[in-house]
């Protein structure tokens, strides 16, 4: 009876933010913990060569990562986001947009391309999570709507890359009502039959779990990445217990079949172009 | 979780009065006393519900009194047969489902069902659907597109259910489905937010030709003491959220989030059921006639293009 228990659940630790790899220094793996070379991790795509703890990274690494030979062509890049509600918190919206379109170099939480993943012509979306927890508001949704228009239009796949705390509190029902638009976008992708891959990176939550990340013809997923829909702490609260180890991670979703597959970084832009082509070529 | 202010306290004291006067007094004394109270019960409801705060609306959305789903099964439609389960895991009392017929018009019918008492919220889950009640909800939504019903749908949830089970069984994948095959359903949906409009747990119900929502009803992506906790790390500022969030039938109609607002007396859905059952059905036969002349293709459509519009940003 969890009602009756009334010890508080213990706070999870703070969720690592996307991490800077100083050149030429030791630095601690947040996974194992053990001190490894900073080269040695950026060399390996971010990820800890003794424990495989994949690090976060900009959206501009990703596309680094996986476009190829790192080429892309950036579209969609007119849309800027507003404050419709005039919210207020502790800062006005619209000086913490103008706070994190600084800091992260990006004008929004997603950054839309025209690229080639091994060959194969694609329009790849990659959230930024170092703006504002990549949370989806009015442009993220937006982009992601035209960026499936020009699919249609141009005959070719979608990848989203997710990287998300969910929809975006400061835009309130405008954010909740871009789950129900690129949803709805989805739909009319699949009726022309085009390819759409999600690939689930750490963290990936809320809103954004609940629409498109989860509606890939197949969802790919870094390790041990968190994916979900309420955050683990918002379920200890309501369930007044310690969450196991492992639960909500990648592993954990493709045990309880909820992702196709668990890819390690070094090999994501191989299986998206295998996969790509198995769902491109129709002879 | 924050006392809440008692707002309606002196509604209910006029309201004791009058019940007192109905008991014990004499005929002849009864009849003037009783229009004074009654008069000055309808000026005080007035006043307070004139000058409802955001978080005061919240208040009311969520009284356990105010009509659920099943109360406006009753009241609007005949016929009504309940049916359950997902085919896949299990039944979910938080989301009730079934076929009915309004006002001579088979339909499906899908709502949040919160529940009144204690027994029943616990029952009910408080109407945080699990998986499976978003499946069940979809399944019936296929069945209404096959026997091209059209599907009425009532919103009343807190929001999805935040349990390890929820979560384990895929509720975000079963969320995420059901927007995605609402947008394409080929045959008339129509939602309307009858109380608490939660976030996804809402929308899961909520992709419709047309989105209503009662005068007192509130709609939001996420609830005024989950937003204040995590902005102000202080849930009891959750009046201060409720004014942020803009979540009141008001604001969202001037966004153009929802299509209609549908009316209800000063004192709210709670005080005066049956004149809210009343204006929610003429609201639906309205858009039932409306919508029922439409072609498929161009009400898919219409759904669809109504959404794609929905956002706040501007072109560089």
């Amino acid at each position: 009876m969890w009602f009756r228990k009334k010890q508080k659940p213990e706070a999870t630790p703070e969720k690592a933010k996307a991490v800077k790899v100083p050149k030429g220094l030791w630095i601690k793996c947040e996974g194992c913990g053990q001190i490894v070379y900073g080269d040695t991790v950026e060399k390996n795509n971010k990820v800890c060569p003794k424990c495989n703890y994949h690090f976060h990274i900009s959206s501009r690494e990703r596309l680094e990562l996986l476009c190829d030979e790192g080429k892309y062509e950036e579209i969609i890049t007119n849309l800027q986001p507003e404050d419709p509600l005039n919210f207020v918190d502790s800062k006005p919206y619209k000086e913490r947009l103008n706070d994190y379109q600084k800091k992260s170099g990006e004008t929004e939480a997603i950054v839309v391309v025209r690229t080639e993943i091994e060959k194969i012509r694609t329009i790849l979306c990659v959230m930024e999570y170092g703006f504002m927890g990549g949370s989806m508001g009015s442009v993220v949704g937006e982009k992601i709507k035209r960026a499936i228009d020009i699919c249609i239009e141009e005959r070719l796949p979608l990848v989203i890359v997710s990287a998300s705390g969910g929809a975006r509190m400061q835009e309130s029902v405008f954010s909740l009502m871009q789950m129900a638009k690129v949803s709805a976008a989805l739909s009319d992708l699949a009726k022309e039959k085009l390819p759409y891959i999600s690939v689930l990176t750490d963290p990936t939550t809320g809103g954004v779990t609940a629409s498109y990340a989860m509606l890939g013809d197949v969802n790919i997923a870094e390790p041990k990445a968190l994916i979900g829909f309420a955050g683990p702490r918002v379920i200890e609260q309501t369930i007044r217990q310690k969450l196991p180890e492992n639960f909500q991670k990648s592993e954990f979703l493709l045990e309880k079949g909820m992702v196709d597959l668990v890819v390690h970084r070094n090999e994501l832009k191989k299986t998206l172009g295998l996969m790509l082509s198995f769902l491109l070529d129709r002879s | 979780m924050q006392e809440v202010k008692d707002f309606e306290s002196r509604i209910r004291e006029i309201e004791e009065k009058i019940e007192q006067i109905k008991f014990y007094e004499k005929p002849e004394k009864k009849e003037k006393e009783l229009l004074k109270l009654e008069r000055e019960l309808k000026k005080e409801m007035e006043t307070i519900y004139s000058n409802l705060t955001p978080w005061q609306t919240v208040q009311v959305a969520r009284n356990p009194k105010r009509p659920q789903t099943l109360d406006i099964i009753r009241a609007i439609f005949s016929d009504f047969v309940e049916i359950h389960g997902d085919r896949h895991f299990g039944d979910d009392e938080a989301i009730v489902c079934g076929f009915a017929r309004f006002e001579g018009i088979n339909c499906a019918v899908i709502g949040h069902q919160k529940g009144h008492d204690t027994k029943e919220r616990a029952f009910r889950n408080f109407g945080m659907p699990k998986p499976e009640g978003y499946r069940k909800a979809l399944r019936v939504m296929k069945l209404a597109e096959k026997f091209s019903l059209p599907v009425l749908t009532f919103i009343d949830t807190p929001g999805a259910y935040p349990g390890m089970d929820a979560e384990e069984r895929g509720q975000a994948e079963a969320i995420a489905v059901n927007l995605r095959e609402m947008a394409a359903l080929k045959t008339i949906i129509i939602s309307t937010v009858t109380g608490e409009g939660g976030s996804g747990g809402a929308l899961a119900i909520g992709v419709a030709d047309r989105v209503n929502i009662l005068k007192y009803a509130v709609y939001s992506v996420i609830s005024p003491e989950g937003c204040a906790a995590i902005l102000y790390k202080d849930a009891s500022k959750a009046d201060i959220a409720a004014q942020s969030l803009r979540l009141t039938a008001k604001d969202l109609f001037s966004f153009g989030l929802v299509d209609r607002i549908i009316e209800e007396p000063y004192g709210g859905a709670h005080h005066f059921p049956e004149i809210v059952f009343e204006n929610i059905k003429q609201t639906l036969r309205e858009q039932l006639r409306e919508l029922s002349q439409l072609e498929i293709e161009e009400l898919i459509k219409q759904r669809k293009e109504k959404f794609y519009r929905m956002g706040a940003l501007k072109e560089v």
